[in-house]
């Protein structure tokens, strides 16, 4: 168990850059998910901390060794890959036993440890099975054995559930988050699916074009997002965002067809008619006459609420996510909730927090 | 795979007919007639023959120098085998790493693939031989008694080499898609487990590798067997002696040369007896021990 630093890492291949510099300090025991959609270098972020890639500029530091120019087996990590990488020639016991043989643990230890991992998981009928005759949700479980016989400093998770079927995958998300409580063990986890990232983390590292966009608790990422990316990122539907200018020396936005809305939260600093983009989410939108005119396109129901897909008349696509099962044909007029507004700088995509409230996120 | 189905029988057969065809008369045919041969046994002019039943396979099999020829033929062949196939792993291993210049590097390692056995071994003759040979002079030069044309062990190690490096190309292009197959997830796992590199080799790779080597370990003992007698022939021509004399090099010399039909015969229905086994021996155990 160990706290991990990452300082200013930077990653590039060849000419192309995939890591601008990630900041990052885990506490010991703290579960971190990494998210972000393809190519956003999370993976090469993981792989960095594993040892398997070699950063370009900046320092891993794991508990108060500095890890960044070791090799991968001295750094005391255990890997949960996404195609699981059991060795196929070994049988599920061998394959748990590895890493520890090599270590020159003495067998009776060995054994103690494996078959208290395979009690955990619940694999101890499987120990002379090859992975090839395991399920998919089994390998998976041999995986996770592999890398909890280790007792290492930090577990690494590359997208481990993204092969399993969907129900699989929701239960196995839920006996990783209790094992690793359970086993306390220092994570960082991998992962471009959002729902496993709010659901398993304790904080999220949300990834953007190589830059941690934003670095918080899931639901402070969902409460308020850093920039318009994270913001759009997080949450399903996604959010809608509607082009603004400031008013009222910054205690409301004008929207495109004159409509305007006050503030809750307080004023913003900026100049009159500055530009901005301002996000409500789908659940966010109240039906209200003299609101947002809405030309519904497609209608969704999801049983319990319903969604509502379509458009603005300046063209803008908008989603309404609303309780029950209306369905109004042709148009709807939409009222945000303005507490549940956000507001972002219409050039950065940066969120701008009130005046009263502190400037940080 | 996909299944087609065919109305009738006409039409199947007659798409298969070219390769029957071609296999009946290619080996069917001639094997047939060895089988027949080696019961029979004719005069020296081809002017009569009597039958003679197992006798031509008693007389090989009880003959001294058959049975050398055969002992010589085991550690010819599994030289050649060892030599190859160490070869071509170590060599398909360096290939495997991202270095510069590996395509060119693996394009030049399959050409010895495409040179034919007589042409190899005339490349070998001019390395080894004694007075025009670079290495053969170099070494003579140095006080090193060489001459493979007097001294049998000597020939024995050049038809080895010259035989070994005709079939590492085709062990090369074996091993390396066998090592590219491996998926590099597992070797990582291998590292983050602790492995190095040394280990990971043996204890990963070499075991994932290993249908591929025993496919390649029959593949090449057959070659070595039978396919090497134009090597045999244009450096040593069996010498000095019976010093490399092979099995198949023997078949040769006694049908060809010394004209004993019979004799010649039974040997080749051996050796084809022995190909026979050794297939089956690869397909039984192949089949078996696939990983995957």
């Amino acid at each position: 168990m160990a706290t991990l630093t990452l300082t200013g890492v930077r990653k590039s291949f060849g000419t192309n850059p995939v890591l601008h510099g990630v900041d990052l300090d885990v506490r010991d025991g703290e579960m971190i998910v990494v998210v972000g959609a393809s190519g956003c270098g999370k993976s090469t972020l993981l792989r960095i901390v594993a040892g398997l890639e070699t950063a370009t500029a900046g320092r891993v530091m794991i508990g108060d060794q500095d890890v960044t120019a070791l090799e991968p087996a001295d750094r005391d990590v255990a890997m949960v890959f996404q195609n699981y990488a059991l060795y196929p020639h070994m049988s599920v016991f061998q394959n748990m036993a590895y890493g520890l043989k090599i270590r020159g643990l003495p067998k009776p230890e060995i054994i103690r440890r494996v078959d208290e991992a395979a009690a955990l998981l619940d694999i101890g009928t499987l120990l002379e099975r090859k992975p090839r005759q395991l399920s998919g949700g089994q390998r998976q479980r041999v995986a996770m054995g592999r890398a909890i016989v280790r007792e290492p400093k930090l577990f690494l998770f590359d997208e481990p559930l993204s092969n399993l079927d969907a129900k699989l995958r929701v239960q196995m998300r839920a006996e990783i988050r209790r094992l690793q409580k359970r086993l306390g063990v220092t994570s960082l986890f991998v992962t471009h699916d959002q729902v496993e990232a709010m659901t398993l983390g304790d904080r999220l590292v949300v990834m953007h074009a190589g830059h941690a966009a934003q670095i918080a608790t899931p639901m402070e990422v969902w409460e308020r997002p850093a920039d318009t990316y994270v913001a759009g990122f997080i949450g399903s539907p996604s959010m809608n965002f509607l082009a603004a200018t400031l008013e009222q020396g910054g205690a409301a936005a004008r929207l495109g067809n004159d409509l305007v809305l006050p503030f809750a939260d307080g004023p913003r600093t900026g100049k009159a008619g500055q530009k901005l983009t301002l996000g409500i989410r789908p659940e966010h939108l109240r039906p209200q006459a003299g609101g947002l005119r809405v030309m519904i396109e497609l209608v969704e129901p999801l049983g319990a609420e319903s969604l509502l897909h379509g458009r603005l008349p300046d063209g803008a696509e908008m989603t309404v996510k609303l309780a029950g099962a209306v369905h109004p044909d042709g148009e709807l007029e939409v009222m945000p909730m303005a507490e549940a507004l956000h507001v972002f700088d219409g050039e950065t995509g940066k969120r701008i927090e009130p005046l009263d409230q502190s400037t940080t996120r | 795979m996909r299944r087609t189905f065919f109305r009738g029988v006409g039409l199947p057969y007659l798409l298969l007919a070219p390769q029957l065809l071609v296999t009946a008369v290619f080996f069917f045919w001639p094997a047939g007639q060895a089988v027949y041969q080696s019961f029979l046994r004719e005069d020296a002019f081809g002017l009569s023959s009597e039958f003679v039943g197992l006798e031509n396979f008693i007389d090989v099999l009880s003959d001294r120098d058959w049975r050398g020829a055969a002992a010589r033929t085991a550690f010819f062949s599994i030289s050649v085998a060892a030599l190859a196939l160490s070869a071509a792993l170590f060599l398909a291993v360096q290939a495997d790493k991202h270095i510069r210049g590996a395509g060119a590097y693996r394009t030049l390692l399959i050409w010895p693939y495409a040179v034919a056995p007589a042409i190899a071994a005339v490349l070998w003759l001019f390395m080894v031989h004694p007075s025009i040979g670079l290495f053969g002079r170099a070494l003579n030069a140095m006080g090193v008694p060489w001459d493979y044309k007097l001294n049998g062990d000597q020939a024995m190690l050049v038809v080895i080499l010259a035989s070994a490096w005709k079939q590492v190309s085709y062990n090369f292009i074996f091993f390396l898609a066998g090592l590219q197959g491996i998926p590099r997830p597992v070797l990582e796992a291998a590292a983050i487990d602790g492995a190095g590199p040394v280990r990971r080799f043996w204890t990963v790779v070499f075991p994932l590798l290993s249908p591929t080597a025993f496919f390649l370990l029959v593949v090449n003992l057959v070659y070595a067997c039978f396919d090497t007698f134009g090597v045999i022939h244009a450096l040593t021509q069996g010498g000095p002696g019976k010093s490399t004399e092979t099995l198949i090099y023997r078949v040769y010399t006694d049908g060809v040369t010394n004209l004993n039909l019979g004799s010649s015969a039974a040997q080749s229905v051996i050796l084809m007896i022995l190909v026979i086994g050794l297939t089956v021996v690869q397909f039984r155990f192949v089949e078996r021990k696939v990983h995957y």
